[in-house]
């Protein structure tokens, strides 16, 4: 079953007298349980697509079909429904707040699902202990790693339960060591159903998912298939 | 609603911790909301003194007392010359009225002189010295320190006798024992047979009873002045409140037989009320209240502007984390309470501590108006600084509100 149908999508930006195709005309299908990677030189479009995939954003043209509903029309508060009930997020630069500690930041997304106080802190300490952050729940953002601190990034992404685990280069800000760390967790959360789609530079990163997407000038440039899906011994996404 | 209950504690968590974060800052931007609010504050509770004063002072008169007279004391409608044109009021008119009349439960003509009163080498000047009758005691709700008021013989008499009001006695007799001493105004003697227990209605000036002496009437005119030139008050009082509109009423009808005018002619006299006194001190309040209103929202309007400003820096640099808070789902809605939320915890520990303020100087006011910060002072501080918070809040709120999350995201 697709979970993400999007059909000759644009985004474009006015820029003075001149308009950016950000992206041009991007057919796409994605399955339910997929992993795809995005890969494409800096400027063609990729963070752009994730945005629009991750209804931060609206396509300026075209159709986005997520789980058969149609997005592209939605208001902001129906979007930001889907954001916070069906889409994780995993920024390059963690976007934590700072002024809050781990556990908080996972927390976050469950308060504005109306979760109580009490089943919130539960699946939060679920989902930090999932990451391998037990014991770094009261820590800051600024006390933590990097790496831990995207950890504490894919614990908030994961604890809706959500149907999509996006990543915009995931691994960009960590050294190679690091991000492989990252990677093994993503492989990890791929393993138990989820579908993810993760943007990166990286060849070797690249390397994990099972179907790289290149785009370029706003267009998608390749589609290819690289590996075999991995079939979860339980169906249906992790129950974490 | 759940969604709501959890936002908003989110939204004051966050408050506290954006306060804590910018300490000074908040402190600074509070300070136009202390000031406000302890403003407001005050000023309530002063003219709320203010008020108790001119009411008390008021009430004295008593609520059930009707003042016949030649001249209308609140008045808007009749021009002055037609009132001074009326016929004087005399003693003859008040001994027809009183045989006449069924409905009050006393009556006694008064009538005033300013004057000087000794005694040995100390002078009270320029004090009133009311003319009246045994009678007036029951029109009046006075009470004694000392002795009595004349007596019927005393009065009918008109016996070389003086009461004297609190503050004179205290002038005059700094220790005491007035009763059967003799006091002299223009070298008559007057033996004093009462002091009056201190009344304490400062507001109405020279006309508080503690200010004034009182002599049998025929006296004034006898020693002090001249008898056709004087027009008297004759003071009324009803049985009680529910008989005030029936004696009024019968107080007209034999008040205009007593003075001969036909059916066609106007009242040639006045059937005064401490309600006229109200009405005047009531607008006399309102415009020092629309004074008061004015000042402290204008200090007020102030601390909100503090407040609007503080809160759109505030925006400008969280807007980051705005991007973040609505990428993993915060509604416009959640992001507007927010805001709004912080502004008026803002506001309203601003206030809190502008009530303090307002209790320690109205402790100070206190020592000259007898005045006290109300319960409903303290709910209007709490509520207008909350208002002034959520209002002042708003537009940065709402600019928050609808940022574009990708953009709120690329935000440094
Ligand atoms: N708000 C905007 N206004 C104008 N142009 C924009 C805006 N956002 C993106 N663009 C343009 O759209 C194009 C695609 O940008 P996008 O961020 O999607 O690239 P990217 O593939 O993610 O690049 P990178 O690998 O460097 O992150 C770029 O040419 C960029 O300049
Ligand atoms: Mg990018």
């Amino acid at each position: 079953m697709n979970i993400i149908t999007i059909e000759h999508i644009a985004k474009i930006y006015q820029v003075g007298s001149e308009e950016v195709h950000a992206l041009a005309d991007v057919s796409l299908k994605i399955d339910k349980g997929e992993y795809v990677a995005i890969m494409g030189p800096s400027g063609s479009g990729k963070s752009t697509l994730m945005n629009i995939l991750g209804c931060l954003d609206t396509p300026t043209k075209g159709i986005y079909n997520f789980n058969g509903v149609n997005v592209s029309e939605m208001n902001d508060n129906e979007l930001a429904k889907i954001r916070n009930k069906e889409i994780g997020f995993v920024f390059q630069t963690f976007n934590l707040l700072p002024r809050s500690d781990a556990l908080h930041n996972v927390e976050l997304p469950l308060i504005y699902a109306g979760v109580s106080s009490a089943e919130r802190k539960e699946r939060a300490k679920e989902a930090l202990a999932h990451v391998g952050l037990a014991d770094r729940m009261h820590h800051k953002p600024n006390e933590l790693s990097g790496g831990q601190r995207q950890r504490v990034a894919i614990a908030r992404a994961l604890v809706t339960r959500p149907s999509i685990i996006l990543a915009d280069e995931p691994t960009g800000n960590l050294d190679t060591k690091t991000g492989e760390d990252i990677m093994a967790l993503f492989n990890e959360i791929y393993e138990q159903g989820n579908t993810i789609i993760l943007v990166t530079h990286e060849e070797y990163i690249a390397e994990h998912a099972e179907r790289i997407l290149r785009i370029r000038d706003g267009l998608i440039e390749k589609d290819e298939i690289v590996k075999e899906r991995f079939i979860p011994k339980k169906n249906g996404a992790s129950k974490i | 609603m759940k969604n709501f209950l959890f936002e908003l504690r989110e939204g004051l968590l966050i408050a506290f911790r954006a306060i804590r974060a910018n300490k000074v800052r908040s402190i600074l931007t509070t300070l136009g909301i202390v000031i406000g609010v302890t403003s407001v504050v005050l000023m309530s509770t002063a003219i709320k003194g203010i008020d108790n004063a001119f009411q008390t002072g008021v009430s004295s008169l008593g609520s059930d007392n009707l003042y016949i007279d030649k001249w209308q004391w609140f008045n808007n409608d009749i021009p002055w010359w037609e009132l001074r044109n009326r016929k004087n009021l005399t003693l003859e008119d008040y001994k027809k009225y009183k045989e006449l009349a069924k409905l009050p439960l006393a009556v006694a003509p008064t009538v005033w002189n300013f004057n000087t009163v000794k005694f040995k080498d100390r002078v009270v000047e320029g004090l009133i010295i009311q003319g009246t009758t045994s009678d007036y005691i029951q029109t009046t709700n006075l009470s004694f320190s000392e002795g009595r008021f004349f007596n019927e013989l005393e009065s009918n008499g008109g016996r070389n006798v003086i009461v004297l009001g609190s503050e004179v006695a205290k002038k005059l007799f700094p220790i005491g024992y007035a009763v059967g001493q003799e006091v002299k105004i223009k070298g008559h003697k007057f033996r004093v047979v009462g002091v009056l227990a201190e009344q304490g209605s400062w507001v109405m000036g020279n006309f508080n009873p503690d200010k004034q002496v009182f002599l049998p009437i025929q006296n004034i005119f006898k020693y002090l002045q001249n008898e056709n030139l004087r027009s008297i008050t004759i003071n009324v009082r009803a049985k009680n409140s529910q008989m005030v509109e029936a004696t009024k009423e019968e107080a007209v009808g034999i008040m205009r037989r007593i003075r001969g005018l036909a059916y066609n002619q106007e009242n040639d006299f006045s059937i005064n009320q401490q309600e006229g006194l109200l009405n005047t001190i009531n607008q006399t309040v309102g415009v020092i209240q629309i004074a008061g209103l004015f000042i402290t929202g204008l200090s007020l309007f102030v601390g909100a502007i503090g407040i609007m400003n503080i809160m759109f820096v505030s925006v400008k640099e969280r807007t980051k984390e705005i991007g973040i808070r609505k990428a993993i789902g915060a509604k416009r809605r959640a992001i507007l309470g927010q805001f709004i939320t912080e502004s008026a915890v803002i506001c309203l520990i601003g206030g809190l501590i502008g009530l303090v303020f307002a209790v320690i100087l109205s402790l100070i006011i206190n020592q000259f108006l007898p005045t006290s910060v109300q319960v409903d002072a303290l709910i209007l501080a709490i509520v207008i600084s909350i208002a002034t918070g959520v209002i002042s809040g708003f537009a940065p709120a709402y600019t928050a509100a609808k940022l574009d999350p990708v953009e709120a995201l690329r935000y440094e």
